[in-house]
């Protein structure tokens, strides 16, 4: 059954087995972090865990892949 | 945290819980869960060795047979075959998943690898032998705003799609060069996108001699051509998409026609949402180049594991089949395997297996030949393209390095840092080569996989306490 996630506290509908990089793509939400230097926004690129331009924050955690982390019920995606 | 966390699918019951490190000690270990490592993994444990396959990911199936969980949908052929593969080696063997390799360390004739879970424990399996089926990823090439989100690696759409169910976009560019482009298209279009093009850097074929189209062997591979008229799908040959344009996000991109060596001669402006390019793949090695395997340069000027007609690698031990070896297909991935599974398990190949691999490698290294890299790309960039995305190098430094006499891709790193970053050079590496003049060399990465500081001091332990 498809459940939510939330970025930023907004809802995202997710399918079960999806990613979170992937759940947030479909949603449109297609940029979630912006570069250290330049502040340009990225989101997923490589969509394998290859480039690392996918990293995101997920229930305040260390920044994971969000091209390979899958998502859970209730999970909070936090962008700033 | 619950050491029952199946985040990313970890058959818990095979995972004991009660330790915060787990085990394993096996005849052989294969790295990669897709069609060579479960062809490997399956034919070595049918006769009789005990084995043990890690894979990264959430399911088998490594990139081509990477489906949703459940029943599988979609109509990847030769899925069903792969999952009966699959769930006879769940039967036969241990198949960890979830569980990323970060190094393989030798003691005399016993390797061990190392792995770290999602949640962060450390698990070391000893085995005599190794397969190392690790795959390939995308090879990117550089251009103006090719950072932006909205832009992704063809093989990036492909997991999109094929993984979680997922259509990259609305209004679809697909570019680059190689066979590869064609089911990353005909499956957008299949899943509802509208595919504005392919435009392919190579060719003069056009898509009716296509050389997969040509090959004929398969109906999967006409059926590409079918599916791109169906869904009137343009296949442009001698075109590429040169620079990538939008505040935010992608909004449109320039579509160049190009001469023979990708110099630009015409431009216009398409509007679009989502590009997917691919300019070939990087065989992923680290594992092997760090056991100390010879390397030799494949068609594509790709570093690749030297094997012989075994599959076994110039280290003790070590044994190498799919991409890691040169890339040549899904068919060709699982026949190594099957060959390395045979010569782990000390059965002769048969000639048959033999001849069928050499006729699938030489198919591979045509298609390299006839889908090169030319130079003419280094004309697409500008001062301030990005060159290395995680440290965002621009052109400008890259070059600025070479002037200041930088001779080759190592010294650019150190005086300008591309490839320092997170993914340790896996997506500029090529073109950082190019750039300084040289083909690319094996990548030297002691930690596959960057891992924790508690993880690197387990392993300390480890030597202490053999
Ligand atoms: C993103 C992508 C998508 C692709 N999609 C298609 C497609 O749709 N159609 C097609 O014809 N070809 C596709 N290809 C080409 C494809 O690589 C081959 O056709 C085929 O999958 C190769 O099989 P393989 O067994 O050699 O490697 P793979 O199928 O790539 O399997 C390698 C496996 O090793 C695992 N692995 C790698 N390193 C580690 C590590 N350190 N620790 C643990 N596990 C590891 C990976 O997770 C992966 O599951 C794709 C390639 C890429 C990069
Ligand atoms: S998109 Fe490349 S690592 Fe996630």
């Amino acid at each position: 059954m498809t459940f939510q996630i939330t970025i930023d506290g907004r809802a995202v509908p997710v399918e079960p087995g999806q990613t979170i990089g992937a759940a947030l793509h479909a949603a449109g939400v297609r940029a979630w972090r912006t570069t250290r230097f330049g502040g340009r926004p990225r989101g997923l690129f490589c969509g394998i865990g290859v480039c690392f331009d996918c990293l995101i924050t997920v229930n305040g955690r260390p920044p994971e892949r969000a091209c390979l982390l899958e998502a859970r019920p209730g999970d909070e995606v936090t962008t700033a | 945290m619950s050491p029952t966390d199946d985040r990313v699918g970890v058959p818990n019951d095979r995972i004991p819980h009660d330790r915060v490190r787990d085990d394993y000690t096996c005849d052989l270990a294969v790295v990669g869960g897709g069609p060579a490592g479960v062809a490997g993994a399956l034919t070595a444990a049918l006769r009789g060795l005990s084995v043990v396959l890690v894979d990264s990911g959430a399911r088998l199936g490594g990139q081509y047979f990477r489906h949703p969980p459940g029943a599988a949908r979609g109509g990847t052929p030769g899925l069903d075959r792969f999952l009966r593969q699959a769930r006879a080696l769940g039967e036969r063997a241990e198949v960890l998943l979830g569980h990323q390799v970060w190094t393989v360390t030798r003691d005399g004739d016993r390797l061990t690898v190392h792995c770290r879970t999602p949640d962060g424990r450390t698990v070391a399996i000893r085995c005599r032998d190794l397969l190392i089926a690790t795959g390939a990823h995308d090879r990117p090439l550089p251009f103006p705003g090719w950072d932006l989100p909205g832009v992704l690696t063809a093989g990036g759409a492909q997991a999109l799609l094929k993984g979680n169910g997922v259509v990259a976009g609305g209004r679809v560019v697909v570019a680059g060069t190689g066979p590869f482009l064609l089911p990353v298209a005909t499956g957008l279009a299949g899943a509802g996108a509208e595919v504005l093009g392919v435009f392919e850097a190579n060719g003069g074929l056009g898509l009716a001699r296509h050389p997969v189209l040509a090959a004929g062997k398969a109906g999967e591979a006409a059926g590409y051509g079918l599916a791109m008229a169906r869904h009137r799908v343009p296949y442009r040959t001698h075109q590429a998409v040169i620079a990538a344009h939008g505040e935010r996000e992608l909004e449109a991109v320039t579509v160049a026609r190009l001469d023979a060596d990708w110099n630009v001669l015409a431009t216009r402006e398409l509007a679009c949402d989502t590009l997917a390019v691919g300019y070939g793949f990087v065989p992923q090695i680290e594992l092997g180049v760090e056991l100390g395997c010879e390397t030799r340069q494949d068609a594509d000027g790709m570093p690749v594991l030297a094997v012989d007609d075994r599959q076994r690698t110039t280290a003790r031990g070590v044994w190498a089949a799919g991409e890691p070896v040169g890339v040549g297909g899904r068919y060709l991935a699982e026949l190594e395997g099957r060959i390395a599974g045979l010569a782990v398990a000390g059965v002769p190949v048969p000639g048959v297996l033999a001849r069928r691999r050499r006729r699938l490698r030489a198919f591979g290294e045509a298609l390299h030949h006839a889908y090169p890299v030319k130079p003419g790309w280094q004309g697409w960039l500008r001062d301030d393209t990005l060159v290395c995305r995680c440290e965002e190098v621009p052109v400008a430094r890259v070059r600025a390095a070479l002037e200041l006499g930088a001779t080759d891709a190592r010294s650019v790193k150190l005086l300008a840092r591309p490839g320092m970053g997170w993914c340790q050079g896996r997506i500029c590496g090529y073109a950082v080569a190019c750039l300084a003049g040289e083909s690319p060399r094996p990548p030297r990465r002691p930690i596959a996989q960057p891992i924790s500081l508690g993880a690197l001091a387990e392993l300390d332990l480890d030597f202490d306490t053999p």
